[in-house]
């Protein structure tokens, strides 16, 4: 009974505080208009994405009045500043595109109509192909492509259409095309959803079992997501591999698995898994050694994040980038679902993985010493397991699980240097959610946190997916702080 | 022959506007984490608050800046009442890790597409500080030239935010001074050293955390209208999380839970920091370092704070000025 009226009492609270939380925000009032509309965009040389291709005039006009043009600087980028906002006609001089390419004309032409709102940069992208393939109406592959390169915010004529809109801190929807109609929507959703939670799910369980045995929140996860992600990228590319998969390439079987992407993702998550081993031999346990405080170490994991963060963004740059194999796929039907065999993978060796895990910590003895540590420490020592050699294996296995997350997240969307930076608050809803410390509630967690993100895009914006999962985790806290799967007493 | 300039542009920051800024901001740092205890992760939202309180005021509702000025503080004590109720009774670690979801729900609510009539969206609010600037000309507090000493130079403009900023500063020293003196300072600190004994003497813990954090939510929230004030214009992502983490350094360089540490810390830190920049960046232009772009020196600067951090708390986690003592009993 006094439970439940404290249960109240908290909800209450809450509930005042959603209500401050919008008072907080002042009401709405009229846009208003300072000037600075333009039209924008890039032209990439087809050969080499981060070459740009110059001396491209480009035409504005508007109801037959020329506005104003621009030619194509050494990077390719051009912009002409427009006077209001309202209704223009882009045109793409084809005389003046290098003869060596042609413009692509899916899914639109030389001639656009855009229509300018106040205070946009409106992007209007425009593809070049090497010469002959541009009038060829598109395979079906090829559009694929420029759909999957849009919605990975490269800004074609969306309603947001701005370059400022890219990225920062919104992980964006993954790339699963849903067919007209809400049934059909939800199913669509659903399944981005389960995929997302899926990803969520295998980078956080390691950060969930890492707490478990050693008590730190490790705020450095989120990097070891993207140096998974980057260190694929980075193996995939080089010649060693791609000369490995070259006589292989027509077998059906071994084409597949000596394929680059795929032998440098197992070589980023070994790598992972030794940077996890050399974190905990190198930092963690001397710092436990020296008995420095629960709250320095969880500063030192900050300062570790900040580390991995910005020395990945020197070595990677500030691009988002996709792997270059298993980018252009065909979508398959089964049943209503349309998904690429990408997708589809991800799904499957996510599961399998998961199931692993799941197997390794339920049936092998260093799983059941894991579980053990992470259930109490002290006891497990006393009763005869090397605590120390278990939390380095367990280290291993998050930071291996965590750069296998960041490979999958960088297929599903792109890799970039803050991917896992986002993601992290993601991994702490599903951890808390789940229960910390527990390794299925991480699993659990996940899913629920990848659904409700998607699932929100239904009736709300995509930018605030975040923010709902956000929410959910500080609803938990405040109601049941010890997660679905968590324990009472383990919270103070 | 550029060591000189290095030099005075490294002192300009270490004096200027931003290091007040930091310096006010790492005192409500200071009064959350050194005084009370509380791991808060999410300074950087009482700065957009702030921030946005005055830009939000002035540019789409046409209110005066002193108007702007109250709506920031009010927003700050709100946010900190949202924050802290639901969360102060929350472990440690809890509070730290709803602390940056919160500020960064913040920041995504801001930036997104619905709040744009009011906030701006991505495209954040600008000229809005006209008012500030337009005081002082009328006025006449500092007559419009150049003030400074050799290569060390300041406009009229950038004097009178520096007098204002450092006098905020002045005032939320003396404030945190007197507070701590008082019977409702030691009530503080002793909740920082062992919360339950506080509560075993009548005390209502509670309360005194969410005064706390108000009051330290406040400090930041005037620095985020003094942000503001600096540059004129804000944007929703120039509040990203690494802001508090920059707080979290100074505040540790200086000393945690000292008067002087969140005073000493960021202008050491600001000072130290440009003077990395520029050398990197002379370094990288004259060609000196052929394997880094000039691009890469703001990363590389991130990286060092970073290590900063991580040494500084393992090697001396009372900082340039504290004690020792202090900072190691701590919450569990």
């Amino acid at each position: 009974m006094r439970k439940g009226a404290h249960v109240r009492t908290r909800l209450v609270t809450l509930l005042l505080a959603l209500i401050a939380a919008l008072l907080a925000i002042p009401g709405t009032a009229a846009a208003d208009a300072q000037g600075g509309e333009s039209v924008w965009g890039q032209i990439r040389n087809p050969d080499s994405d981060d070459e740009g291709v110059e001396g491209v005039d480009i035409a504005v006009s508007q109801e037959g009045e020329e506005i104003g043009s621009a030619t194509t600087d050494a990077d390719g980028n051009w912009e002409v500043e427009v006077p209001e906002p309202g209704t223009y006609q882009v045109v793409l001089d084809e005389e003046t595109v290098p003869e060596e390419f042609d413009l692509l004309q899916v899914p639109a032409g030389a001639e656009r109509d855009v229509e300018v709102r106040a205070d946009q940069r409106f992007a209007v992208v425009y593809r070049l192909v090497p010469q002959g393939e541009g009038d060829v109406a598109a395979s079906p592959s090829e559009s694929q492509e420029a759909d999957s390169e849009d919605s990975g915010g490269s800004g074609e004529e969306d309603a947001a259409g701005s370059g400022a809109e890219e990225g920062e801190g919104v992980v964006e929807a993954p790339g699963v095309a849903t067919g007209p109609g809400l049934a059909n929507q939800i199913i669509g959703l659903t399944v981005a959803g389960l995929l997302f939670g899926l990803i969520i799910a295998i980078s956080s369980v390691g950060l969930s079992l890492i707490f478990g045995t050693t008590r730190l929140i490790n705020f450095a996860h989120g990097d070891m997501v993207t140096f998974g992600a980057v260190m694929a990228m980075i193996f995939s590319g080089t010649s060693m591999l791609t000369g490995l998969h070259e006589p292989f390439a027509d077998v059906p079987v071994l084409g597949l698995v000596t394929n680059p992407l795929i032998v440098g993702t197992v070589l980023a998550v070994v790598c992972g898994a030794a940077v996890g081993g050399v974190l905990e031999l190198f930092l963690w346990r001397p710092l436990r050694k020296r008995n420095v405080a629960m709250i320095q170490m969880f500063i030192v994991t900050i300062g570790v994040a900040l580390l991995l963060r910005h020395l990945l963004l020197v070595v990677f740059g500030a691009n988002r980038e996709k792997y270059v194999q298993f980018r252009i796929q065909d979508m398959v039907n089964i049943g209503p679902i349309a998904i690429t065999p990408r997708d589809l993978g991800i799904m499957v060796l996510s599961v399998l993985v998961l199931v692993a895990v799941a197997s390794m910590l339920q049936f092998t003895r260093i799983g059941k010493a894991m579980r053990a540590v992470s259930d109490n420490r002290d006891l497990a020592e006393s009763s005869g397991i090397d605590v120390n050699r278990v939390t380095v294996y367990v280290w291993m296995l998050g930071g291996g699980l965590s750069a296998l997350g960041g490979v999958f997240l960088g297929l599903n969307q792109s890799v970039y240097w803050q991917m896992g930076f986002h993601l992290l608050l993601l991994m702490f809803a599903a951890v808390i959610l789940g229960g910390l410390g527990t390794a299925y509630g991480a699993m659990v967690g996940g899913l629920v946190i990848g659904l409700v993100a998607q699932l929100s895009t239904l009736w709300f914006s995509a930018q605030l997916m975040n923010v709902w999962a956000l929410l959910i985790m500080i609803v938990v806290l405040l109601v049941r702080p010890q997660g679905i799967l968590g324990r009472r007493e383990r919270v103070g | 022959m550029d060591i000189m300039m290095t030099l005075a542009l490294s002192l300009e920051t270490a004096i200027g506007p931003i290091a007040a800024i930091y310096v006010l901001a790492a005192i409500g740092l200071n009064m959350h984490f050194g005084y009370t205890g509380l791991l808060n992760f999410g300074q950087v939202g009482f700065m957009l608050v702030g921030a946005y309180g005055v830009a939000v005021c002035v540019t789409t509702f046409g209110l005066p800046l002193w108007v702007g000025f109250c709506v920031s503080v009010l927003c700050s004590v709100v946010l900190a009442l949202i924050l802290g109720i639901p969360t102060l009774r929350l472990r440690a670690d809890y509070l730290a890790i709803s602390t940056i979801a919160v500020a960064e729900v913040l920041r995504l609510l801001y930036r997104a597409e619905f709040a744009r009539p009011v906030t701006g969206g991505v495209y954040g609010r600008q000229s809005f500080a006209d008012a500030f600037y337009e005081f002082n000309d009328r006025v006449g507090i500092i007559p419009p030239g150049s003030y400074g000493i050799g290569d060390v130079d300041f406009s009229a403009d950038e004097l009178w935010l520096m007098l204002v900023s450092w006098a905020c500063v002045a005032l939320a020293l003396g404030m945190t001074a007197m507070l701590m003196r008082s019977p409702w300072g030691r009530v503080i600190k002793g909740i920082r050293e062992d919360e339950d004994a506080v509560r075993a003497l009548g005390k209502d813990a509670f309360t005194y955390k969410l005064q706390s954090l108000v009051l330290g939510g406040v400090f930041g929230g005037v620095a985020g209208v003094l942000i503001a004030l600096n540059q004129g214009n804000i944007t929703p992502d120039q509040f990203m999380p690494q802001v508090t983490f920059y707080l979290w350094a100074m505040l540790l360089l200086g000393g945690v839970g000292t008067l002087w540490g969140p005073v000493i810390g960021p202008v050491i830190m600001w000072f130290l920091l440009t003077l990395f920049d520029e050398t990197l960046r002379s370094l990288a232009s004259s060609g000196a370092l052929p394997f880094l772009a000039t691009s890469d020196s703001g990363a590389l600067r991130h990286a060092l704070v970073g290590i900063a951090l991580m040494l500084l708390i393992i090697y001396r986690p009372q900082g340039l000025v504290g004690n020792r003592k202090e900072m190691l009993v701590n919450v569990k």
